[in-house]
């Protein structure tokens, strides 16, 4: 296939990205002790998208890539949406009537 | 026709000899063949627990196996049926084989990966085999916690393992295709230049690529969740069954229409070539096909009705479902339109694009009645839903497989099967199916439930007819296997394009050269331009 030129970050960048990546780990389970309640799922999860961004768009080079490959991405999470949100139609109103 | 220097000519076939030519080969028609014998393989070990089933239900009192053999059974019939035959059956055989030839390339994208996703599913396979070996498995192939997870004492483990590791080759088989449709298009062969099958296997490739992570993802769920007890979906252990439900529908939904997407591509080069005419309303066609993948990820809780999931899901599932049938009709309304005024010949694969379109259309039809949430808590579980998918399923993907592998069988193998025995297989085909599978759906409305060997002796003259229809069924799917292997040796010479079908695939020489094409052609029509040669039927042999 042909050879594209390749964006590539500086070894800096990928090091402020890794340091990133493990602070937010460090977050994650130092907000696991605290008691959120029902927000530490939130916090949690918001923690995770933050890392899958940073992993998807700095190492996975997503930030540079062609606009098809960013709809490709875009495609697989719009699929998880659909599986989250049709999923929880269900169990978010099964207290709604009878059943 | 010249075809006195077939000897000489290298081909795909002749290229290299002995084993390891072909356990190594990176060539797409090689591989496509490997997936035949591979996926034939498991159709006849389906074919076996299918046998045993309809020898069991001859009697209502199952008095032939136990109530746990015949648990095992069903499962092993389904398993081996969905994911080991009708998942790759017309994409990894007739796909790889004609998808590149079809769109001018010499070879899919990635031709490593491709011979890596055929050793997957043996690998799978190998699993699967394994746990009916062993033991076998009473799940249902369907592995329905908290069954599964947490009471079965069959196995499980190896099983789902083996369909996960299958499932890598079905996303790797799909990955392959998209970028092969994608950069592997010759000179002028514009998107809406491609055939419909090349369309509906891309069409399928993106459900396989969005669809069987989930399924991959939900079984490593249940291993989890029987080998370590993490509760996920064990109400026991804190988890939710109905979860299991949402997951694996979310994925065997649309796995249905893996099944029948290439199918119907398929069918539309068969309609074409046997009319002389081009598919009435190819962009609606075309598009319908990506309809499909896209809304048949929206109606997976149609499986969930009487599951325990809330009344409102259930009518926004039902609702939904109903909007797959509007891309489904338009494939089978323009089909039709297809053949009016066409120069129609009832060659072989015509039969079976005529069986497709009617059993299929029966077989969606009935799919709305189960969509129907009234309708479903009469019918659900009972033989009605099993008549139902086996009209798609054996009716519709079956006939479309067997319709394309008479109809490409002259360029893969570069000889004609016997016409008029072939013709007989079809119609067998068509009367054994029918009586085995219409049965039930009268069955099913009356109550028989799926899935039980013992039943209520009114019952038993439906099932006799049904029994007896399988056997002819069966007799009708062994004479292919005949008389293809005969012609390997004595079918007459094909030629290049023995239907005179336009699809690039024609114009090389059957069997292909290794490189597909002795020069890389350059299209400058619309596919199925049978124009000069209106009037023309394809003579049929
Ligand atoms: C086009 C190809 C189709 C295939 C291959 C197919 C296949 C299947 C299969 C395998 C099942 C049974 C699953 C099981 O419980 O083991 C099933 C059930 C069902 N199908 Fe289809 N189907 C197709 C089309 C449709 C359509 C178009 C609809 C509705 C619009 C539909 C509605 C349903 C419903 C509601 C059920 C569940 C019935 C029940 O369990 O009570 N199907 N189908
Ligand atoms: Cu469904």
């Amino acid at each position: 296939m042909t050879t594209e030129t390749e964006h590539v970050d500086s070894v800096k960048t990928y090091a402020v990205v890794w340091i990133a990546l493990l602070i937010l780990t460090a977050l994650t389970t130092g907000v696991a002790y605290i008691d959120l309640g029902p927000f530490s799922v939130v916090v949690a999860l918001t923690i995770a998208v933050c890392k899958m961004l940073l992993v998807a768009l700095f190492f996975m080079h997503v930030r540079h890539s062609t606009k098809l490959t960013k709809l490709v991405v875009l495609g697989g999470l719009l699929w998880l949406a659909i599986l989250l949100s049709l999923t929880m139609a269900d169990f978010a109103t099964r207290s709604w009537i009878g059943a | 026709m010249t075809t006195a220097v077939a000897e000489e000519r290298e081909t795909y076939l002749n290229a290299g000899h002995g084993v390891k030519s072909w356990l190594l080969t990176k060539d797409h028609k090689r591989i496509g063949l490997l997936y035949l014998f591979t996926i034939t393989f498991f159709f006849f070990i389906g074919g076996v627990f299918a046998t045993l089933i309809r020898l069991e239900l001859l009697s209502p009192h199952g008095n032939l196996v136990s109530s746990e053999t015949y648990n095992k059974l069903f499962t092993m019939h389904g398993v081996v049926m969905v994911f080991f035959f009708l998942i790759p059956s017309i994409p990894a055989t007739l796909g790889n084989f004609f998808l590149p030839l079809m769109i001018g390339a010499r070879d899919l994208a990635f031709p490593r990966i491709n011979l890596l996703s055929w050793y997957l599913l043996v690998i799978g396979g190998l699993f699967a085999i394994f746990a009916m070996v062993a033991g076998g498995v009473d799940t249902g192939w369907t592995f329905y916690t908290p069954y599964s997870t947490s009471y079965s004492n069959t196995w499980v483990i190896a099983t789902a393992l083996g369909i996960f590791v299958a499932g890598f080759s079905s996303i790797l088989t799909g990955l392959n295709f998209i970028v092969t449709v994608h950069r592997m298009r010759c000179p002028g062969m514009t998107w809406f230049r491609m055939p419909l099958f090349v369309w509906a296997h891309y069409a399928t490739a993106l459900i396989q690529v969005l669809g069987t992570p989930v399924l991959a993802v939900t079984l490593v769920l249940v291993l989890c969740e029987r080998m370590f007890h993490i509760g996920i979906f064990d109400p026991a252990l804190g988890g939710d069954p109905v979860l299991f439900q949402h997951l694996f529908w979310f994925y065997s939904h649309p796995a249905v229409y893996i099944m029948i997407l290439p199918a119907m591509g398929v069918i539309s080069e068969l309609v074409s070539t046997f009319s002389r005419k081009a598919i009435f309303g190819y962009g609606f066609v075309a598009f319908s096909s990506v309809a499909i993948a896209v809304l048949g990820f929206l109606v997976w809780g149609h499986h969930l009705f009487v599951s325990g999931q809330s009344l409102f899901a259930g009518m926004v599932f039902s609702f939904l479902s109903y909007f797959v049938a509007i891309p489904s009709a338009i494939k089978v309304f323009n089909w039709t339109a297809t053949l009016y005024k066409g120069s129609i010949s009832y060659a072989t694969p015509m039969l079976y694009a005529f069986g497709f379109i009617g059993l299929f259309t029966i077989g969606g039809l009935t799919g709305l009645f189960v969509a129907c949430l009234g309708i479903d808590v009469h019918v659900t579980d009972t033989y009605f839903v099993v008549a139902h998918f086996h009209y798609i399923m054996v009716g519709g993907a079956i006939m479309g497989y067997l319709g394309g592998l008479h109809y490409w069988w002259p360029k893969i193998t570069g000889r004609m099967y016997p016409e008029g025995w072939a013709k007989l297989s079809a119609l067998v085909i068509f009367l054994g199916f029918n009586l085995t599978f219409f049965p039930q759906f009268m069955l099913g409305y009356l109550g028989m439930p799926r899935r039980y060997h013992v039943y209520p002796d009114e019952f038993q003259v439906l099932h006799v007819l049904s029994t007896a229809g399988a056997s002819v069924l069966a007799v009708g799917y062994l004479m292919p296997l005949i008389y293809f292997m005969w012609s390997l040796k004595y079918g007459a010479i094909a030629g290049r394009n023995p239907w005179k079908a336009t699809g690039l695939e024609w114009q090389t020489d059957s069997p292909p050269p290794v490189h597909n094409f002795d020069e890389i052609p350059i299209v400058t029509r619309e596919a199925y331009d049978y124009s000069g040669t209106v009037g023309q039927e394809v003579q049929v042999g």
